[in-house]
């Protein structure tokens, strides 16, 4: 299988002397659907970083699609979902506005939405179900209808592969569900590689293949059933902060 | 007022600040910056000091004054680890210290200095409606041809980083635009009053709108409104004009505040 994500060796510091993450050995192949979970402070979101690009390993090599993921030049095709992401400021952006904005990546900046790219948005937003609240101000509307916004803007610009950190957070039990069953359904229906990474796994776990438990090194990888039961245990010491 | 030549000149410098400063501002407002434009502003001031010492154009070194202290702030903020205030605040009193020390050194704390501080939209003339006129309209499409980019920034700033959209650049020329409309509305408000044709007008149509684009649209008529209807009430009241106008947005925010407040 093609490597979508490849992290040979990554150790990772803000500063000289920290070890946030640790000799991280971890290929994604392409289409794979991965939990990355781990307590808070564990280094799950510095890893995401990394595989994005974000931040640069201080030892081993961090790669995407098979170039180094800092100069990675198919950028157009990442979609990233941010944690608590909101529609920025006070301006009442609707839902359309904030997916239109998947459609911005380094190769066209300037100018207008072309025809194809409208038909994209409505597409996206259509696929998330929010076609009857497209020009609803995203500020509006309940937490698990805004992350589903923002997923459609992370659709909108076709990505491969969909990064989505801490996807949950501020979001009822039943969106949750909601979410992890419309995730299942792109990653079925569009074969998108998506790496899902949150301090919790409950509402994704029946329908991931792999999950990757880090807590400053990789600490379980395998399909979630493998996991030890006790590590279900929010007190165990691999879920504890 | 119409046949007075200095009015007609006025108000068309008015109209065209009126509609750049909020349209540049929006964006400032929405990533939370409401302050930047009242830093370069002082920037400026050091650049008026300038001009005015070397006998130069006090307009054209407040404009690359401006410029570079907003270029200065983007690469402290983004390069130098200084968090977006301090950043803002080490720019904003070094420009002032700089203005004060200039202005003592060219002894001009006089009427032509006081022009600047507070406007004198009256005293434009032909040349500079020109200069306005190319300069605000170069602004004005620089704002709608990155509109996208800055909207896209502005609502998720590290998912556009992700996707590769170039975040320092826009900042920059967001900074440059910020400078400039700094530089313009310098003549019609005045340095201290800028960052308020900048602000309320956004404010103000913030609680009106339905939309990010509906705001820009709403803040820009709201600016343009303001202008004219603040030069008009300063002619026939002998009002200063500077202040007139910012009162006037100022009472757009309150009449957009009660509005809002009576339908909730």
């Amino acid at each position: 299988m093609p490597l979508a994500v490849e992290l040979r060796g990554v150790s990772f510091g803000y500063r000289p002397g920290q070890r946030v993450l640790e000799g991280i050995d971890l290929a994604l192949g392409e289409g794979e659907f991965v939990a990355v979970a781990g307590p808070n402070g564990g280094g799950k979101t510095t890893l995401m970083r990394i595989i994005l690009g974000l931040e640069r390993p201080s030892e081993g090599v961090a790669l995407l699609y098979g170039e180094p993921a800092h100069r990675f030049s198919g950028r157009h095709a990442l979609g990233y979902l941010a944690q608590r992401s909101q529609a920025g400021g006070d301006a009442p952006a609707t839902v359309r506005e904030v997916v239109a904005a998947g459609r911005m990546s380094s190769g066209r900046i300037v100018g207008r939405l072309r025809p194809d790219d409208h038909l994209l948005v409505a597409e996206a937003i259509a696929r998330v179900g929010l076609e009857a609240n497209a020009d609803t101000p995203v500020r509006t509307l309940s937490g698990g209808m805004q992350q589903r916004a923002f997923i459609a803007k992370a659709l909108a610009g076709q990505p491969s592969l969909l990064v989505l950190d801490e996807p949950t957070t501020g979001v009822d039990a039943e969106s949750q569900e909601s979410l992890a069953e419309l995730l299942a359904g792109l990653h079925g229906e569009l074969g998108v590689t998506i790496v899902y990474v949150s301090h919790e796994f409950g509402a994704v776990e029946h329908h991931v293949q792999r999950l990757v438990l880090v807590r400053r090194t990789i600490v379980f990888d395998g399909p979630p059933h493998d996991l030890p039961g006790v590590w279900h245990d929010p007190g165990h010491m691999h879920a504890r902060e | 007022m119409l046949e007075s030549e200095f009015m007609r000149l006025a108000l068309a410098a008015g109209a065209i600040v009126g509609v750049l400063a909020p349209a540049v501002g929006f964006f400032l407002v929405q990533r939370r910056q409401s302050l930047f434009g009242d830093g370069i502003g002082h920037v400026a001031f050091a650049g008026v000091a300038a001009g005015i010492l070397l006998d130069v154009s006090p307009v054209l070194t407040a404009l690359v004054f401006a410029v570079l202290g907003g270029i200065a702030i983007e690469v402290l903020r983004s390069r130098g680890g200084a968090a977006g205030d301090q950043a803002l605040a080490l720019v904003f009193y070094t420009g002032i210290a700089l203005g004060v020390v200039l202005v003592a050194q060219a002894g001009a704390l006089n009427v032509d200095l006081f022009q600047y501080l507070f406007g004198s939209i009256l005293t434009v003339t032909r040349g500079d409606l020109v200069t306005i006129a190319l300069l605000g309209g170069s602004g004005l499409a620089t704002v709608a041809l990155l509109y996208r980019a800055f909207a896209a920034v502005v609502i998720d700033e590290e998912g556009a980083r992700v996707a590769g959209v170039p975040i320092g650049s826009l900042n920059i020329a967001l900074a440059t635009l910020t400078a400039v409309t700094v530089a313009l509305s310098m003549r019609v408000v005045g340095i201290l009053l800028v960052a308020a044709l900048m602000v309320l007008p956004v404010s103000a149509a913030g609680r009106l709108a339905w939309s990010m684009r509906s705001t820009l649209v709403m803040a820009t008529a709201i600016g343009l409104a303001s202008s004219i209807c603040g030069l008009t009430i300063s002619y026939y009241a002998d009002l200063p004009p500077g202040g007139t106008i910012v009162l006037v947005a100022a009472g757009a925010y309150l009449v957009a505040l009660a509005a809002t407040a009576r339908g909730r």
